[in-house]
């Protein structure tokens, strides 16, 4: 079978550090969109962290959003520019900790956009501070003796916060391991479906590991991902999809 | 025969493909590139192009052909 | 110019951003502008625009940038600590070189303050009130016609210069009624801009939004001064009143430009030779205006606010060589007759106690 990575994300090379999932998840979005047509008219909206580096790694037109507002550029991008699919790309401590508000809201008013979060429990561009996922236990810069879950509560999870709302597709997958990306490839796919035919809000969370942050090298990241992270962020599809 | 035609100018080690390669066709090799990462090699012979090497790599190094 | 209508100044704002093509609006309610969220509510549905209460003054602002990057006309208003929220999207704004126009119905404080009219933002709006290195055009209405007219000006100007533009109204214009002549219905293309974010193919090179300095390169450097010389010199505004032969010139805006110009005339009245700049820009402060002073004396700006926060504008305008003084007050609007009489006692003095 021939498989090739899409111009859109070989065109340039990407600053991601050695094993970053972000570099899996620009690929998968990039293969989604050509393969629905959609790539001449992908905009999309970044944060200023991590994902921001996809603004010399994918070749679609990106807007660089303030800190945490990253969703709500894109709502109001989309509502000035419906016929584009519009993407708002970030990560767990944009979407969780500094920009909790939007995301309720954007969960509240079902806004019609899709939400990329890519979640690897740290906050990874400060080098690797303490987030609302950070796991109890886990050791941080900002943690040293490890999260203390009674002072700063437990892994902050999406699927929680929002299963009072009816929004368009909610789903969690990872970027490790060649079968779980097959699935998030998946959930990307259903998430671009929905968002152009106006279900609403169209989330997928994407676990990625970050070796850089969590002081271990890639395959033991690996590892930190699937057999501690998934404990408290299960993968599957939690809203809009088939198994409901 | 080319099987897996690879790019690893853009490697960075990080060696999923070496752990993810059912036939274990992927290997680091001697060669590091000019970011200063090692890069892997492939075996073209063992290869089976099922292209879990291209799923997981976060820097488009293969081209399954 | 269409027959004149009654209308409130918030209101009239509201109608003139979308005869000038405005059809973004994101808000959130806070006293005294609330009127222009509401109005919006519905009046937006009737021009085929899109209309957003926010959860927050925050979301607003950053909303609207969404939308100014999509190429759209957007706005935004609010009033005190409504608009110290919006300060840092603001910054955005201008780094990611994007026009919208943010107005400020000024009220009276810092924390939550009063509802009632105030001024007592101008530091904050001319000084660039959000971090780094920048300001922003600002215009000041002093009547529910200006409200309109310069709200239509303002997005021309946003898109003259890839800024956000700001107005300071203030809640005695925005709350008050006059007669207004609307001005006409004008269509914005939303593609009509290249860089504006829309798509695009493989072949052409893809646009990005940003604001990260250390992509820019020098360049750059040269593309923000010649923004900021540009504005100096072409869009200051102002109006005066009985200037030429003035031994004592008021400087003030907004509402309290409204009771000066009455005390200029009580005061020629009297034989005091009186006389008002009127600036309808703050930044870029009309310091060309001062060059018709030749006969002042004195200087003295009135303003609702207790730090004097225009004087310092008067003295660079005028290179310190004259006094200026400050009639203050942030409970109520200043009064006519004790304007007149500070000015007699200036003017008195400025003469060495003879007039």
């Amino acid at each position: 079978m021939k498989l090739k990575a899409p111009d859109r994300i070989t065109f340039n090379t990407s600053g991601f550090c050695p094993g970053c999932g972000h570099g899996v998840a620009g690929r998968l979005i990039a293969e989604v969109v050509e393969e629905m047509g959609l790539a001449d008219k992908l905009i999309t909206t970044v944060d200023v962290a991590c994902g921001s580096l996809h603004l010399t790694d994918w070749h679609f037109d990106t807007v660089m959003a303030a800190h945490g507002r990253t969703l709500v550029t894109a709502i109001g991008l989309k509502k000035v520019r419906p016929d584009n699919p519009v993407m708002a790309y970030y990560g767990d401590g944009a979407g969780y900790a500094i920009g909790m508000a939007e995301t309720m809201h954007a969960g509240l008013r079902n806004d019609n956009v899709i939400a990329i979060v890519v979640n690897n429990a740290i906050y990874g561009m400060t080098g690797g501070q303490m987030a609302p996922t950070t796991l109890p236990g886990q050791k941080t810069t900002s943690s040293p003796y490890g999260k203390d879950a009674a002072r700063f509560g437990k892994p902050f999870r999406i699927e929680d916060a929002y299963s009072g709302f009816d929004i368009g597709y909610l789903a969690r997958g990872a970027l490790v391991g060649a079968a779980n990306i097959n699935r998030a490839k998946k959930m990307i796919r259903k998430a671009f479906e929905k968002h152009m035919d106006n279900q609403g809000l169209c989330y997928v969370e994407l676990l990625s590991p970050c070796p850089t942050n969590w002081n271990l090298a890639p395959l033991k990241a690996k590892d930190f991902l699937l057999e501690e992270m998934t404990q408290h962020f299960p993968l599957g599809e939690f809203k809009g999809g088939d198994t409901k | 025969m080319e099987k897996n035609r690879t790019d690893v100018t853009r490697c960075k080690g990080c060696g999923y493909c070496v752990a993810e390669c059912p036939k274990q066709a992927i290997s680091f090799g001697e060669h590091m590139n000019a970011k200063g990462y090692l890069t892997i090699v492939v075996d073209q012979e063992k290869c089976i192009q099922c292209g879990s090497c291209y799923r997981v790599c976060p820097d488009n190094v293969f081209e399954i052909l | 110019m269409s027959e004149r209508v009654l209308m409130k100044g918030n209101e009239a704002l509201a109608e003139a951003a979308l005869r000038a093509g405005c059809r973004f609006f994101a808000g959130y309610p806070i006293t005294p502008q609330t009127e222009i969220l509401e109005y919006l509510s519905w009046r937006m549905d009737e021009v085929g625009g899109s209309y957003t209460q926010a959860e927050s003054e925050l979301a607003a602002i950053n909303m609207v940038m969404g939308a100014a990057s999509g190429g759209a006309r957007a706005l935004t208003t609010s009033s005190g600590p409504g608009f110290s929220l919006k300060q840092e999207g603001i910054s955005y704004l201008c780094a990611s070189d994007l026009p919208a126009v943010i107005v400020n119905v000024m009220r009276i404080g810092s924390g939550l303050g009063d509802i009632a009219q105030g001024q007592g933002d101008y530091w904050q709006m001319t000084r660039g009130g959000g971090h780094g290195d920048y300001r922003t055009i600002v215009l000041a209405p002093n009547s529910v016609q200006e409200n309109a007219d310069l709200t239509y000006l303002a997005f021309d100007l946003a898109e003259k210069y890839l800024h956000p533009v700001l107005m300071a109204s203030d809640a005695a214009i925005g709350q008050m009624i006059e007669a207004v002549a609307l001005p006409e219905f004008r269509e914005h293309n939303i593609d009509r801009y290249e860089w504006s974010v829309k798509g695009g193919t493989m072949e052409e090179d893809y646009r990005r939004i940003q604001n990260i300095f250390y992509t820019m390169g020098p360049a750059y450097e040269d593309f923000l001064r010649a923004k900021y010389d540009r504005m100096e010199v072409e869009e200051q505004r102002w109006e005066s009143t009985a200037v030429e032969d003035a031994e004592l010139v008021l400087v003030a805006f907004g509402i309290s430009s409204r009771v000066c110009e009455e005390a200029v005339e009580g005061a020629r009245a009297k034989g005091l030779k009186v006389g008002l700049i009127r600036p309808i820009t703050l930044y870029p402060f009309p310091v060309k205006a001062f060059e018709e002073a030749k006969n002042a004396k004195a200087f003295m700006t009135v303003e609702m606010n207790l730090l004097g926060q225009m004087t310092d504008d008067v003295r660079l305008a005028t290179g310190c060589e004259l006094p200026v003084y400050h009639y203050g007050s942030i409970f109520s609007i200043s009064d006519t007759q004790e304007l007149i009489a500070r000015a007699e006692e200036l003017i008195k003095e400025a003469k060495g106690g003879e007039l």
